[in-house]
């Protein structure tokens, strides 16, 4: 047997309060296709993250070739010939196809660049690819697949060794997959090695000589493709002890407090929905499905289309995401950092903005800090904040402290329906359950909950109805009763038209 | 998690000098150095009618600043503070020639004055404001394009000459004039300064200042209407420059067109150097207050010092920049958690 072209040791990467990867051993055969399987969240993106050099381990050693190396930049990872392609694009917009696969390394002609050699030499990539992109046009016009093929046709120029694709195939239609599939052949020939990472259960079969599955950063283990099939995998991708995290929510169904009929937005078809207090409603499917953008839409933070929304019984279609927060409707956001919380503030900082908004503690135009104080400790004690963090800043508390005080903030003022979108992402266990006490806790005082989750158990477990949207359509709605991972999964892949 | 890590991340150093910077920001250190400094230089710098004859001529600068600590928290920053001024000025003026051949009431020629220089603000400020927030073009160059043209507009009206013949009674009072023994550009920057704090620290519309510059899309998500805040920011911040343009004419006893023009860069940097912190969300009236009267009291120094008009100017450029690297050195202080 052949010693393996790249192997990890006890690769672990450490997070404050969070232990994204922990101690995983991984090898990577020459001419192999490894595929890498696991949740979102359960470390494929960290793992692969560290062996393209865009992170450093916190422990643990990589090897390629036997020799221990230490990627601190994609560029020396590129050096050593191992190629990432991630989901993120990294691509200027303003220049053209043939310049942004050549930065960096543009042929030269003496101190100028040889623009023809350089065209040349992307059109015979394009072409062995069987990708129909033109290397001169600029990156902004291209379509989000023509930016895809891009960036996989720029690994392949210099000396490949290792190539690492994130979901490749995520914006690319069947014909472009083939090529891809096709290439990906050749290149096992060369002896390159690939690192695959994908959602989708078809392309194994075609492609993987082996599979590695993480699950909650930690490898569950490695099978060969060959007598391997799609439940086992399933089973390993998702079998965690789940019922000592997810509370029993009772059912008392009351009257119907939302109703959204035929709401359409970009990418989304029209979908309708009827949500009843005391109701938990999930939301599942693929990350860029389009089951968060549909409910943005709804509160006024994505292009509407068509379609109504009433809450109580009144329109609030089109209505300013002020006046909708007003009239009952509460969103949390996925993104902390970026859409939740002013990371420069203190933790109680942040809580007292909600409750001053909402106008409780306002008196004749002035703000009664004495109220917002007592109020703000109140959620402090209901989110379980410990004390200690309430006066530090945001940015130095834990993911999951972060996510405690965005949760409060829903609590700063009075809502009748809580949208959670991916309430628990980056957060630690003992915090997720905590968290999920809160949401049990609103259901049973008669609020409606909505939570949106690429964590499929999540969305499962907390629910009492489950709606699956797979390419920007509703694929299926569940009762618990029925929703299954493995039935619920089998929605996830429904073929269907994409929405423009 | 584990608690025992987090809490280690988290435990202040206890360094006091440290904590003093992260809390008020550089603006103690400079004081400190400007008093021994300027004291050894003269020794009629610190005496007490030098720092109250530093504390009125501070007047003009403390109210542009207020104004420009708005639109800074509120993430952007207003480069035509000058020019409001300077409309202000000249439309007052223009408008209290013209009143005083229409009225015979010395309040009511006044009161026209005011009242155009105040809507000359208003317009200037709301299409700042509107520009920014509706139009989403960037701050600086938003308030750059109106400063043009608002100096532009200012010289054409006037063809470069000030405008004399105001009422005699409008200098008396607003520029040389007491009330309750105080001068009164003194009183009404006092007032101000008071109004200012308590909008800032009791009403929601600070707060909701506050919020939008900190992060602006929380903001939204917290039910706040960001582009309505954004304008009144601009609005409220080209109002106080009327203010200081009033009172200036009133000072100069004329209508001119390069009035505050240095304002702009000036208010600028005495709210970075009080702790305002460029990318918006954080600053504080009573250190805005204090920043404004250390420019002043600088130039005083320097004048009494002898140091020359031109050189002053390289160093306030000097004490800017030196105070935006400051400002860096905190805010990431203050984010990785000192």
């Amino acid at each position: 047997m052949t010693l393996p072209l790249l192997t990890t040791h006890n690769l672990t990467k450490t997070y404050p309060g969070v232990r994204a990867l922990d101690g995983v051993d991984f090898d990577l055969m020459a001419g192999e296709v490894h595929v890498l399987f696991g949740e979102n969240g359960a470390g494929k993106s960290t793992l692969i993250s560290m062996l393209a050099g865009a992170n450093t381990p916190s422990e643990g050693k990589i090897y390629l070739d036997h020799h221990e190396v230490a990627f601190d930049s994609v560029a020396r990872a590129k050096a050593h010939g191992v190629y990432t392609v991630f989901q993120e694009f990294s691509l200027i917009p303003t220049l053209t196809v043939a310049e942004n696969m050549f930065l960096g390394q543009e042929p030269r002609m003496g101190i100028l660049i040889d623009h023809a050699d350089m065209r040349r030499r992307a059109q015979e990539i394009f072409d062995e690819l069987g990708f129909p992109i033109s290397p001169t046009a600029q990156v902004s016009t291209l379509s989000r697949a023509q930016q895809q093929m891009l960036e996989i046709s720029k690994a392949f120029h210099g000396d490949l060794k290792v190539l690492i694709l994130d979901e490749p195939t995520a914006s690319l239609t069947e014909r472009e997959v083939d090529h891809l599939f096709h290439f990906i052949d050749r290149q096992k020939a060369k002896g390159v090695g690939i690192i695959y990472i994908s959602h989708r259960m078809q392309e194994f079969k075609r492609i993987a000589d082996r599979i590695t599955v993480l699950r909650d950063g930690a490898k569950i283990g490695t099978v060969e493709m060959a007598g391997t099939d799609e439940a086992a995998l399933v089973e390993m991708m998702t079998g965690r002890q789940i019922a000592d995290i997810y509370p029993t929510i009772a059912t008392t169904p009351g009257d119907v407090v939302l109703e959204v009929a035929d709401l359409a937005t970009l990418g989304i078809a029209p979908s309708s929905l009827r949500l009843r207090r005391g109701e938990v409603l999930g939301v599942a499917g693929l990350v860029g499905c389009g089951k968060s953008r549909f409910f943005r839409a709804m509160m006024g933070l994505g292009p509407r289309r068509s379609g109504t929304v009433h809450l109580n019984g009144h329109d609030i279609t089109g209505l300013p995401t002020r006046e909708i927060i007003r009239a009952g409707l509460y969103y949390l956001s996925p993104d902390r950092k970026h859409e939740g919380l002013d990371l420069a503030k203190t933790s109680d900082e942040n809580l007292a903005l909600n409750v001053v908004t909402s106008g409780a503690p306002v008196k004749r135009g002035w703000i009664d800090w004495r109220n917002v104080r007592d109020t703000v400790a109140g959620i402090a004690t209901r989110v379980e904040l410990p004390e200690d963090y309430r006066a530090r800043r945001v940015s130095q508390l834990s993911g999951g402290n972060q996510q405690k005080v965005l949760f409060g903030k829903a609590f700063g003022q009075e809502a009748d329906v809580y949208i959670f979108d991916e309430p628990t992402v980056g957060v630690d266990m003992g915090t997720r359950a905590a968290l999920y006490l809160k949401i049990k806790a609103l259901a049973e005082a008669g609020k409606a909950v909505i939570v949106i989750s690429s964590d499929l158990p999540e969305a499962i477990n907390l629910s009492h109805r489950i709606l699956v949207f797979a390419n920007g359509h509703v694929s299926a709605e569940l009762p618990r009763a029925e929703a299954s991972e493995d039935t619920v999964l089998n929605y996830f892949f429904t073929e269907s038209e994409p929405v423009q | 998690m584990s608690d025992a890590t987090a809490a280690a991340q988290v435990t202040p150093r206890a360094n006091p000098i440290k904590t003093l910077f992260i809390r008020v920001g550089v603006l103690p250190f400079f004081l400190g150095i400007a008093l021994v400094v300027f004291s050894f230089m003269s020794d009629k710098f610190l005496t007490g009618q030098n720092l109250m004859n530093v504390a009125r001529q501070s007047v003009y600068l403390v109210l542009v600043s207020l104004g420009q600590m708005l639109v800074l928290v509120s993430g952007g920053f207003d480069l035509s503070v000058g020019t409001a001024i300077a409309l202000t000025s000249v439309a007052s003026a223009l408008s209290m020639t013209w009143a005083a051949g229409v009225f015979d009431s010395v309040f009511l020629i006044i009161a026209t004055g005011i009242l155009a220089g105040g809507c000359v603000a208003l317009i200037v400020g709301l299409i700042n404001g509107v520009g920014v927030a509706y139009f989403e073009v960037s701050p600086f160059i938003m308030t750059l394009g109106v400063s043009s043209v608002g100096a532009g507009l200012a010289l054409f009206m006037t063809g470069g000459i000030p405008i004399s013949g105001l009422p005699i009674a409008f200098g008396d009072t607003f520029g040389f004039g007491k009330w309750f023994g105080v001068p009164v550009p003194v009183f009404i920057a006092v007032i101000c300064i008071v109004v200012m704090w308590l909008m800032m620290s009791r009403t929601t519309l600070g707060t909701r200042i506050y919020a939008v510059g900190g992060n602006i899309k929380a903001a939204h998500l917290s039910a706040i209407d960001t582009k309505k805040t954004l304008v009144l920011a601009y609005v409220l911040c080209s109002l106080i420059a009327a203010l200081t343009g009033v009172l200036l004419t009133a000072r100069v006893e004329s209508g001119e067109a390069n009035l505050g023009g240095t304002m702009a860069l000036e208010s600028i940097a005495a709210c970075v150097i009080a702790g305002v912190s460029l990318r918006g969300g954080i600053g504080r009236v009573q250190n805005v207050v204090l920043g404004a009267f250390f420019i002043v009291m600088v130039q005083n120094g320097m004048n009494i010092a002898r140091v020359s008009s031109y050189m002053q100017m390289v160093l306030l450029g000097s004490l800017l920049i030196l105070a935006v690297i400051f400002d860096q050195m905190r805010y990431r202080m203050i984010m990785r958690g000192a």
